[in-house]
């Protein structure tokens, strides 16, 4: 057990180091770079830029020097300092910028990964245990049409219904009036009556294609003979299912945290920018767009590093739910 | 025996069960008689999709959704009271309690007839608790009695053990535990040892054979395999398409077939010492298409008895030889009927 | 107990018809015929041809193209056919013009059906001239109007621009990524997997791992920070065909994940083996035996990335960080869509997301039929 714990988190070591170099290469992957497009910008805004600006900014900014060198620097200052550099839109370092809206993002994703499993798994174990029947039908066809809809779509739709029909204006996490309000109970209800959407949306998405998932896997499991032996021992219909053939089932889904954690972080960041949360969505996109390396770099970054730890643990946890794993 | 007549423990009469498929309605059980004595064990013998499964399923209530009991009845005589499980609702409480308390079974693939993700004394403690109401301590120890009572060695290992780190010799003991927990009257067994190397599946039938003398229970064994019936069966039924063709002493059955079908059966069977043949030898014909049985008696379309138009048209009935022994023939009742006439 | 009728069934003598068809079918009949029992699958099928039979012939289908403006029709709100007049005589299929006015406090644009002008609408009509697929000169149109007078049967945009004409162009776009994005991935995915999966072992471990790390990172966040780094000034097309490159670099695992594991399952199959003893190559192993006993999964697996590619591109298109106008595609056309008042004001706008999820439903409908087809052993 602790091998194979210590086996997986070796793995992890190699990944992060290619994760880093994934997000640095994107950092680098435009031509031209921060300093031409700040000349540029200051050019298109009328000031009278002097021949040498781009050379300066670009020396004052380190972008001069080779790229692995480059590589170095910033990931040592990651390492050793936390210090994800400097945001050259922003003019203020990057780790000011990001955690807040970091903690949001990982919040809502953890937040709809829950509720995803809350409404997915009782359903898919239900629709396989009543094969065929009315509800097995109708969330069947809930799970083929959650499969068709983007999240950006549903979330549009969702705000359009919101809007039109409530007189919500759901975008953003706070109703305006209350954006700089100290924490009461009003603005908690006024959080929840924004929070829903993006939960909504997200966890809608994620249980349809689970929901398929479970039954299936439920159904493969109700016709193992281990349910047949443990109906022979006199337990009832549903403590037998509960028991024996959703806890197997469940394995190949507790493995597949790693993989719909960087689905649910995908789906929050393009949900945040159609929502205008105040997610990492948005200002990645912003960050992009102005070619905000070390911004950008810095999400990206950290982003894929949650999804290998989230990997790991959930390697780890399906460990230890199933023994047949452990000892393989 | 015979004489005292005993009241069988488990009577099947005229068992008829049917699974609704898409493409129309299987008689996969088609009027059954069967009969369990105290202390007795059964052998039921038939190729697969003969029905025997299906039919000791039926004592238990373990069919597919699929299937329903369309007639007949399943009585199960326990204590001078009388159930008849078939009239039983599928998940009743009395359904229940008889499930691994009165009655327990074993399966054919000892691998996965045992939770993968639970360790084995759980799963032999799952029907003590269920069924007898002792406190979990003494469950424990009555799970490590069932333990070595099976023959399993190093019993507290063995409790924490999960099934893939046992061997299947070891997987079936295990699962024939799970099953005796409850100390039942009756043990079904849906071929135990197919899965199982030949010295481990002698060493399981002794097993058996010593339990079911230890604990005065009786067996139904189902299996395909001749060979296995003649080491444990008291009494063999035989089965083909969804009926018992013959029934009688392990003894009678193979020194003395009286349907074709049988003798066809054991014919089929390479025997040691016999003379070479150049091809062994085999059943003519197919078994049917389930949706399409053949007129009169089953079997004519492959038997070698089968002459006249009686037999292509009308479903032959029981015919009693004696005591121990019917028959589902019209040429065995007609030898009976001119051995009877004959003086 | 299926198990044992399905024994029977196949223990059943050659005695009828019907039977006799089952066993002298080849393996691509009998997927046809169980594919043909899946009504929905079928019906997907008939969908997407029709689609992109649509979009091929983009010029001709469409009435205008993607780009004529008209200022005195914008966000005009989609027109109903007719076939009968006020009166209840029939005219055949026709639409009423519109009357426009102002909002007096809002100054947005109102449309009033105009019941007195009536717009026939014409089928194979010369109108606006085109180039088919840059090549070949013509005018002639599926349907329009004679006259003056405009057809916008999904309404316009805040342009005026005809969405059903913007969104056949846009499909052309959006539904070609994604058979370009699978052809890309089906060449990465094949050859990768299929070594993965044969050779097993070192070879196995790195592609595998290889495929971890990509699934590991999320794709949207990475998709933005490659498409971002997509200059603007490049020639459309060429973006266009980076960005399906983009795609691919990461749907191909799907395929991939497949593959590999059709190959492990089937790498000790006493056929190959078979083979393997008559000393056939490996490489002919692979392609001549193996390949073709798995056609049919990966005709599915693939069938079930494009939805995927065509998601990826809207999503990208959408933000802004894909495909850019002038070039219109679906998450081009959504872009419009992005703004909540628009949607409330003007809900046609959405048309394009309607689109996507029927072609997203019908792939997904179809991969599935075309893999529940491909399994030998389903009844």
């Amino acid at each position: 057990m602790i091998s194979y714990i210590l086996n997986r988190i070796a793995w992890a070591v190699p990944m992060l180091f290619l994760v880093s170099v994934a997000s640095f290469a994107v950092i680098q992957l435009p031509p031209g770079d921060f300093a031409s497009a700040m000349v540029a910008e200051m050019r298109t805004q009328g000031d009278v830029v002097p021949e040498g600006t781009e050379e300066r900014i670009r020396h004052e900014y380190g972008l001069d020097r080779p790229i692995y060198e480059q590589y170095v620097s910033w990931m040592g200052k990651i390492v050793l300092h936390g210090d994800f550099g400097t945001s050259l839109g922003f003019n203020q370092p990057v780790s000011n910028l990001i955690w807040d809206r970091l903690f949001l993002t990982v919040s809502i994703s953890l937040a709809s990964l829950i509720l995803t499993w809350v409404i997915a798994i009782p359903i898919g174990v239900y629709a396989a245990a009543r094969q065929y029947s009315f509800l097995d039908y109708f969330f069947t066809i809930f799970g083929f049409i959650g499969r068709g809809f983007p999240e950006f779509l549903s979330a549009l739709i969702l705000m359009w219904f919101a809007y039109s029909w409530f007189g919500m204006n759901v975008g953003g996490l706070f109703s305006p009036e209350m954006q700089n309000a100290p924490w009461s109970l009003a603005k908690v209800i006024d959080l929840a009556n924004h929070l829903w959407i993006p939960l909504l949306v997200l966890a809608s998405s994620g249980a349809a294609g689970l929901i398929r998932i479970v039954r299936a896997n439920m159904l493969d499991e109700l016709n193992k003979p281990y349910v047949e032996t443990a109906l022979s021992q006199g337990l009832t219909e549903w403590s037998v299912i509960w028991r024996y053939p959703v806890r197997v089932a469940l394995n190949p889904f507790i493995s597949t945290i790693g993989w719909a954690l960087p689905a649910l972080i995908s789906g929050d960041v393009i949900t945040s920018v159609v929502l205008n949360l105040p997610t990492t969505g948005p200002l990645l996109l912003k960050a992009l767009q102005s070619q905000d390396m070390y911004l950008s770099g810095a999400f990206i970054l950290i982003l894929g590093a949650f999804t290998i730890i989230g990997t790991i643990v959930s390697d780890i946890l399906l460990a230890i739910s199933d023994p047949r794993i452990r000892y393989r | 025996m015979a004489g005292e007549n005993p009241k069988p423990i488990i009577e099947i009469e005229n068992l008829k069960v049917h699974f609704k498929m898409r493409e129309g309605v299987v008689k996969a059980v088609d009027g059954v008689n069967l009969s369990l004595m105290p202390g007795e064990v059964l052998g039921v013998v038939g190729e697969s999709g003969s029905g025997k499964s299906v039919t000791v399923r039926t004592i238990m209530q373990l069919l597919p959704k699929i299937a329903s009991i369309a007639d007949g009845k399943v009585l199960f005589n326990d204590n001078g009271t009388t159930t008849d499980i078939a009239k039983l609702a599928k998940n009743s409480r009395d359904m229940r309690a008889l499930r691994g308390g009165k009655i327990g079974m074993i399966f054919q693939e000892p691998m996965t007839a045992l939770s993968p993700v639970h360790t084995i004394g759980h799963q032999v403690m799952t029907p003590i608790l269920l069924h007898t109401g002792l406190s979990k301590r003494e469950a424990e120890q009555r799970a490590k009695e069932t333990l070595d009572m099976v023959r399993l060695p190093r019993i507290e290992e063995m409790m924490r053990s999960y099934p893939h780190q046992l061997s299947g010799g070891m997987r079936q003991r295990a699962m024939i535990a799970t099953a005796l927990a409850c100390r039942p009257k009756v043990l079904i067994a849906d071929e135990p040892t197919t899965a199982l190397d030949v010295t481990t599946e002698a060493q399981i039938l002794d097993l058996l054979k010593e339990l079911k003398r230890e604990l005065g229970m009786s067996i139904v064994f189902i299996t395909h395999n001749f060979g296995v019936v003649a080491d444990i069966a008291d009494r063999v039924s035989v089965m083909y398409l969804g009926n018992v063709v013959e029934t009688g002493t392990t003894e009678d059955i193979f020194y003395d077939p009286r349907h074709p079908y049988t003798r066809a059966l054991l014919n089929s069977i390479p025997r040691l010492g016999a003379e070479k043949q150049p091809r062994l030898n085999t059943i003519p014909g197919m078994i049917p298409d389930p949706y399409r049985l053949p007129a009169g008696c089953v079997f004519n379309p492959r038997c070698s008895a089968a002459t006249d138009q009686l037999c292509r048209t009308t479903y032959p009935g029981i015919t009693r030889i004696n005591d121990h022994r019917m028959a589902r023939c019209h040429r065995v009742a007609e030898a009976v009927a001119t051995e009877s006439i004959a003086p | 107990m299926t198990e044992t009728t399905l024994n029977d069934m196949q223990d059943v003598e050659t005695g009828t018809g019907r039977e006799e068809r089952v066993y002298q079918a080849t393996p691509a009949q009998l997927m046809w015929w169980r594919f043909k029992r899946h009504k929905v699958a079928m019906l997907s099928g008939i969908i997407l041809i029709a689609a992109y039979l649509i979009v091929a012939l983009a010029e001709f289908v469409a009435p205008y193209d993607a780009f004529e403006a008209n200022s005195r029709s914008t966000l005009q709100p989609p027109q109903a056919i007719h076939f009968f007049d006020e009166q209840g005589s029939f005219r055949g299929p026709f639409v009423y013009g519109f009357k426009r006015g102002r909002d007096p406090v809002t100054m947005r644009p109102i449309y009033v059906a105009d019941t007195t002008k009536v717009i026939p609408i014409n089928f194979f009509v010369r109108g606006q001239a085109y180039k088919f697929w840059g090549l070949f000169e013509g005018n002639l149109h599926l349907y329009g109007t004679t006259g003056p007078d405009r057809i916008n049967l999904l309404g316009t945009d805040t342009l005026g621009r005809d969405m059903v004409s913007r969104l056949i162009h846009g499909g052309r776009i959006s539904l070609s990524v994604g058979l370009i994005g699978v052809a890309v991935s089906f060449v990465l995915g094949i050859t990768l997997g299929s070594i993965s999966g044969y050779f097993g072992g070192i070879t196995d471990n790195i592609v595998q791992r290889g495929m971890e790390f990509l699934r590991s990172i999320p794709t949207i966040p990475l998709w933005m920070g490659l498409a971002a780094a997509l200059p603007i000034t490049w020639d459309p097309l060429f973006v266009y065909f980076l960005v399906t490159l983009l795609l691919s670099l990461i749907g191909w695992t799907y395929v991939a994940r497949t593959v590999r594991g059709r190959f492990l399952s089937i790498k000790n199959e006493d056929f190959v083996l078979a083979a393997r003893f008559c000393g056939t190559s490996e490489a002919k192993i692979i392609t001549r035996h193996m390949l073709p006993s798995m056609t049919s999964y990966i005709i599915a697996a693939l069938t079930l990335a494009v939805p995927d590619m065509i998601l990826g591109e809207t999503a990208l298109s959408f933000l802004g960080l894909g495909l850019r106008p002038p070039v219109v595609s679906w998450g081009v056309l959504l872009q419009d869509a992005q703004n909540l008042r628009t949607i409330a004001q003007a809900p046609w706008l959405l048309a394009p997301g309607a689109a996507i999820v029927i072609i997203v439903l019908a792939f997904n409908f179809l991969g599935d039929g075309l893999r529940d087809a491909a399994d030998p052993y389903s009844k």
